[in-house]
């Protein structure tokens, strides 16, 4: 049960996969799977026209030698193939992932309990016929049913299965740890749950459902840009069209010359039509959505990815994603009269029985800055007095000295009692170190019933996590402005905020607080993204345009949100930005070079189509091609191979760097339109050159 | 090309751009209700229009109501003016005696007058009377060119408005369309095209003795009107001796000058602003030129005003002046390179001293090859359509500029109101493919491009193509306009297709030499015109109240910019490519096959 859900690792091309899509894109030729696209619509009805003209040129009343009549027809046939491949080539990499997803959802026998609690009498029942609200007790070694809610109990569960994570995680009841997930294991202890989903509902059903594209709806922006598709589709189909009669009256009125075939009409109306990126839209989009499933991230919805890249606020928590979660010890303060490596072996000294992460961070400093090891507590015959609500110290005993650090008021009145006295000067130290959002923690010393003395003070910082500064920078390129949300007050908020870079805070955060932040930002015409996993994270959550629970998080906190990070790392949600932005881009990007290939496309098709009634517009042959029969099929071909040719970009998105749109856009336009221009010419050319040498034009 | 001419074209732009701003500012004013203080003393004749009409101003439609008063008035206006043409033997102001114009004559000419067209597809002098010239045609100049300008000003309310179904109120955008803006520039440059010697008169046509008699032979007719025919089967000719001339005159200038502003360009006479009486001096052609383009190019002014952002105003006047730059240049440097048979003949046709040289068949000595290109390009720019010029005589590219440029939509200036919503809708589609080229769901001036949206614009740029394409299609296989193709291939495609592509983008103008005043064409272009108008114009007011229900994004570093070059560089390779691809196949029958012959047989 070890298989994990991730495909980080699966390469573009898995055989498998491949060989799945092969076969699929025959089954997807159905006109009931391609009606659905009008692009490709047209495709196939030109690839069904010219097959029939093909059998009526073997008859010998055809309009054009049968050989050709058949060459267009069957790349008319692979354009449509090759759509199909893209698009089950992104469908085929989800359906693995279900595959592997569907191994977990196995039925099992449950230990369904009478009652909601451990001790009640225990019912045998299939995993198929619980019901939600049934209480079943899970056990060391066994697989939680379906999802469902830990109401006595904690335990250690595997949850590989859906996270692809290995390392267990604690799951207990009540706080926000109490939500379980069917299919995953519990390693230790026991666990009463109350199952809150019926069988074929699950997180895992519904999973297996979204990996698999199964009801996949077209997203409003692919609906959109269909519509413009369908409209250029439209205006070439009557382009094409109205060229049948031109070339009658021009033919008739003439009196010399071939009127233009149905073939090359066909040929010329598929060459005109968006086939590149009518051909690879739906991949694109269901890209995309695996591109999240691969960060470990599931979207409820393909609407939720492309909310995403239009994301311009996103509200962060502090904790966990600013920084790193926890204070350390960056500097030591010495009292005045007081030697700083004196100050610093007393601070390690009480410290080094403190097993919190900011009494871990005293010791390493202590190490770092003074190279004073660590000593064995045990050995000094010292003894630890731990933080108590009470005295809001802790320290350390040993032989008639007592070391105590805590906050300043607390030390205040330890020193005072010891007949010590404060020293002022240390007080505005202190005072300068709030200030700055930090933290000061103040060391004293009593020794042998003298005086207590204040050594000096600690500087305890919230660290900010490496990189994050360039990241928000970044995202302020991107015109995303950026939010941190902390419970802290507005000193220590503003202070983190200024040196994470964030673009504001919002200190003393309620679940109101947030709701509210919400809501301004969204009258104001943004689009909002947050993370969240606790219970009272819901509301906001499911404000918010793009929200991403945490798979840590609560039952309620993932209803609310659109998306869940398996991960439950909250940095994600910069990571998910991105992929809705690359979704959007690699649909600009293709409809660019979709109809900037036209333009060459003409060259090839029309001087060829008319040469008979006009051999002076041989003069628009400017790529020099052979003959017109080669100079059609080489424009078809092309138009065919770069389906296939732009399947791995589909696939993987267009590369995204953080950049103003000025110069997204300035790129991009350039890489695909003026690309999308000139590649054509060269590609038709070379097609051109290998049919005259394959002697097949 | 002399220096002197090129000075000439370059003035005509910098005058033109210099008063694109007063002009813009004054008419954003307009529509913003803040009329400003030099006309507000017509403020009383709006209120009376308002009360006698029983419209409330104050009273804001939404994009159905809208587009519902739209129609209405243009059905009251087309039945009007159809009535009055073919009654108008019996109505006053009709010295010349003209006949009732045919039905589907009138049926053509109302439609062409209401949808702002003016194709004509009759001579004017010699079909209609003073009455029908000044309360039919001459008013629906007006209102034709109002009804365009209020759309446009919908529109842009459409982008300024926040969450509201309401776009304004037609019959208010109409009348201050008509009263404070074309009103009083009609007024003033009639009285600077009379200045110039452009007629105005009541006064029946004036009869002039020749100084130089001349005569010319007509076939004698019999009794039936049959040729008589002589022993050998030759027709028998009459020698008639002519020492005096009719001259047509009429009120000219008090239309010219809104046939040029409300880029109508229905011409008072048949040969438009070629015609001495109508176009009299280099002085009176600089300004009707200027007239084509003033409105449509100041609009773009107005645009930015009222959006609250200039800049955007100025990218959509930069990208339609390059475009009529290149254009421009293109038809100039055609029409200075004619055939090269001639030169074999012996006729000069280069540059000298003392002759100007380039290709100058139908084109008035009097302007020349450069004004007379300048003219041709603008008034197809331009939805307008007069000429100073007859294009059909135009080099095969030469020619093919015109086309093009009324094949793109009339969206390079464009129309009054229409050239501007035309191209806001080519807008729309480039914002929403660059937008997604920056990773965000597109969005235009802080209103976002989804469906709906892509919908009305894709109607708005597909009928025009659809009018064109299918209209040229069924005339060519009917025999009735076959018949009446004068000219030898490829020159008679292309005169129907630039018959079809004028009158399905509201243009007007004509290869001259094809005879469109058949049942058949009057029908088809009829056809053509009411779908190239009004399947533009009810897709862009929904286009307005689903865009002003809308709410406003804010501008950001990840915004997709709609001011830069680049932005401008995008929208005109989208106007050119989407707008003219779907040209090129009947272009290549037209036009290109004409010139690739004439240029390979030297």
């Amino acid at each position: 049960m070890m298989t994990t859900a991730h495909s980080k690792s699966r390469p573009l091309f898995d055989p498998p996969i491949v060989r799945r899509a092969l076969l699929d894109s025959l089954i997807k030729l159905h006109p009931r799977h391609q009606v659905r696209n009008p692009v490709m619509f047209v495709v196939l009805v030109g690839a069904v026209l010219t097959l029939i003209l093909f059998f009526q040129a073997l008859g010998g009343h055809g309009e054009a030698s049968p050989l050709f009549i058949l060459a267009i027809s069957l790349w008319l046939w692979f354009t449509l193939l090759f759509a199909n491949f893209a698009e089950a080539m992104a469908e085929g990499r989800g359906k693995a992932q279900a595959d592997t997803l569907r191994k977990a959802r196995r039925e099992i026998v449950a230990h369904k309990l009478a009652e909601p609690r451990r001790s009640a009498a225990i019912v045998p029942t299939p995993s198929t016929e619980l019901h939600k609200g049934d209480c079943v007790l899970v056990e060391a070694g066994a697989f939680i049913p379906l999802d469902g809610e830990v109401i006595e109990g904690v335990a250690s569960v595997d949850e590989s299965a859906v996270t692809g994570e290995s390392a267990p995680v604690i799951r207990e009841s009540g706080g926000d740890r109490s939500a379980v997930t069917g299919g995953t294991r519990v390693l230790s202890d026991w666990l009463v749950i109350r199952i809150t989903s019926n069988p074929g509902e699950s997180f895992i059903d519904r999973m297996i459902g979204l990996v698999e594209g199964a009801k996949r709806q077209k997203t409003p922006n692919e609906i959109a840009l269909n519509i413009l598709l369908a409209g250029m589709t439209i205006i070439f189909l009557m382009a094409v069209a109205t060229l049948l009669p031109f070339s009658l009256f021009t033919v008739t009125a003439l009196g010399h010359g071939d009127v233009i075939t149905i073939t090359v009409l066909v040929a010329l109306l598929v060459c005109l039509i968006p086939t590149t990126i009518g051909g690879l839209l739906s991949a694109i989009g269901i890209a995309g959505m695996d591109r999240m499933i691969q960060a470990n991230v599931i979207a409820m919805s393909g609407r939720a990815v492309e909310a995403a890249g239009d994301v311009d606020t996103l509200l962060l928590d502090k904790t966990g994603t600013i920084t790193l979660g926890n204070r350390e010890a960056t500097e030591f303060i010495a009292a005045d009269g007081v030697r700083i490596e004196e100050l610093a072996d007393a601070a390690q000294l009480s410290s080094l029985a403190d097993e919190t992460p900011e009494g871990r961070s005293i010791v390493v400093l202590a190490k770092h800055k003074y190279g004073l090891r660590g000593r064995d507590i045990e050995k000094m015959h010292a003894h630890f007095v731990p933080f108590t609500a009470q005295t809001r110290m802790s320290g350390v005993d040993m032989s008639g000295t007592r070391i105590r650090k805590g906050a300043a008021d607390a030390i205040q009145r330890f020193v005072e009692a010891e007949k010590g006295v404060f020293p002022p000067n240390l007080r505005s130290t202190i005072d300068s170190i709030a200030k700055k959002g930090e933290t000061p923690l103040v060391v004293a010393q009593a020794a042998n019933g003298g005086p207590a003395r204040v050594l000096g003070a600690v500087r305890l910082k919230d660290i900010v996590k490496g990189g994050i500064r360039d990241r928000f920078a970044q995202l302020r390129t991107m015109g995303i402005k950026t939010i941190m949300i902390t419970g802290d007050n507005p000193l220590t908020a503003a202070s983190i905020a200024a040196e994470a870079g964030v673009d504001d805070f919002l200190a003393e955060a309620t679940p109101e607080a947030k709701l509210k932040l919400i809501r301004e930002n969204q009258a104001g015409g943004r689009l909002v993204a947050m993370c969240g996993d606790g219970t009272n994270d819901a509301p906001a959550l499911a404000q918010a345009d793009v929200a991403v629970a945490m798979n840590t998080g609560t039952q309620a906190a993932k209803e609310a949100g659109n998306m869940v990070d398996l991960d439950s790392n909250p940095t994600k949600l910069i990571e998910v930005v991105e992929i809705g932005k690359q979704l959007l881009i690699t649909r600009g990007a293709l409809t660019t070079f979709s109809i900037a290939n036209d333009v060459s496309k003409y060259f090839a098709i029309i001087p060829a189509a008319f040469v008979t009634t006009y051999p002076a517009l041989g003069a628009l042959n400017i790529m020099g091609l052979a003959t017109p029969q080669s100079a059609i099929l080489s424009a078809v071909i092309f138009n065919a191979l770069i389906i296939i040719a732009l399947i791995p970009l589909a696939l993987r998105g267009v590369k995204y760097r953080a950049a103003r749109a000025q110069s997204l856009l300035s790129w991009n336009l350039f890489v695909y339109g003026v690309g999308g221009l000139l590649i054509p010419f060269v590609g038709i050319k070379l097609i051109d050159l290998l049919l005259v040498a394959l002697r097949l034009a | 090309m002399s220096a002197w001419e090129w000075a000439q074209l370059a003035l005509y732009f910098v005058v033109l751009l210099l008063l694109a701003k007063p002009l813009g500012a004054f008419m954003a004013a307009v529509y913003e209700g803040r009329i400003p203080g030099f006309v507000r003393f017509l403020a009383p004749v709006e209120r009376g229009i308002y009360r006698v009409c029983g419209v409330r101003p104050e009273v804001e439609h939404n994009w159905k109501q809208y587009a519902i008063a739209m129609l209405m008035f243009h059905v009251v206006g087309f039945v009007f003016l159809y009535g009055l043409q073919r009654l108008q033997v019996y109505l006053p102001l009709n010295p010349a005696n003209m006949a009732a114009v045919t039905p589907d004559c009138s049926f053509n000419t109302s439609v062409s007058f209401v949808t702002n067209t003016n194709w004509q597809g009759y001579g004017g002098e010699t079909t209609m009377s003073y009455l029908t010239q000044m309360l039919g045609l001459t008013v629906q100049n007006f209102v034709s060119a109002a009804a365009g300008m209020a759309v446009l000003v919908a529109l842009i309310r459409g982008f300024v408005r926040r969450q509201t179904n309401a776009i304004g109120n037609y019959w208010v955008d109409l009348t201050r369309s008509t009263l404070y803006i074309l009103l009083p520039l009609s007024i003033v440059l009639a009285l600077a095209l009379v200045s110039q010697g452009v007629v105005q008169t009541f006064r029946p046509y004036q009869t002039a003795t020749l100084l130089q008699p001349t005569s010319y032979q007509q076939p004698k007719l019999d009794a039936e009107g049959n040729p008589l025919k002589d022993g050998q089967g030759e027709p028998v000719m009459d020698t008639v001796a002519v020492s005096e001339q009719a001259l047509a005159v009429g009120p000219a200038a008090s239309q010219i000058a809104i046939k040029q502003l409300g880029t109508n360009g229905g011409g008072f006479f048949n040969v438009n602003s070629a015609h001495p009486f109508e176009n009299s001096t280099p002085f009176s052609n600089f300004l009707e030129c200027l007239a084509i383009l003033l409105i449509p190019a100041a609009l773009c002014y107005t645009f930015g005003v009222m959006v609250k952002d200039t800049r955007q105003g100025w990218a959509l006047l930069a990208a339609m002046t390059v475009m009529c730059l290149g254009f421009l240049a293109l038809c100039v440097h055609q029409e200075y390179h004619p055939d090269p048979q001639l030169a074999a003949l012996g006729v000069m046709t280069t540059d000298g001293a003392d002759m100007p040289g380039g290709n100058l068949e139908g084109k008035e000595v009097r302007f020349g090859v450069a004004n007379s290109a300048l003219w041709a390009t603008t008034t197809t720019c331009a939805s307008n359509g007069s000429v100073n010029s007859m294009h059909d005589s135009y080099m095969p590219v030469g020619g093919l500029v015109p086309m093009v440029l009324m094949q793109l939509g009339e969206v390079i200036y464009g129309g009054v109101g229409s050239g501007l919503y035309g191209m806001i809708v080519f807008v729309v589609i480039t914002v929403f493919i660059g937008g997604l080229m920056v990773g965000r769901t597109p969005e235009y001036l802080g209103k976002k491009i989804e469906a709906h949206e892509m919908k009305m614009a894709s109607i708005a740029v597909l009928a025009p193509c659809l009018a064109v394409l299918a209209g040229t299609a069924i005339a060519v296989m009917t025999a009735q306009v076959s018949a009446s193709i004068c000219n030898p291939l490829p020159h008679g495609f292309s005169q129907v297709l630039y018959a079809f592509s004028s009158a399905g983008n509201n243009n007007g103008s004509a290869f001259a030499g094809f005879g469109a005043n058949n049942p058949t064409m009057n029908l088809l272009l009829g056809l053509a015109m009411l779908t190239g108008r009004f399947w533009v114009k009810i897709p862009v007011i929904a286009l307005a109240g689903a865009l002003a229900a809308k709410k406003h994004i804010p501008v950001s570093d990840g915004t997709l910019p709609t001011h830069t070059p680049l932005f401008v560089a995008m929208l005109i390779a989208v106007v050119l490519i989407v707008g003219a691809l779907t040209f090129i196949p009947g272009l290549a029958l037209g036009p290109i096959a004409e010139h690739v012959q004439l240029f390979a047989a030297k």
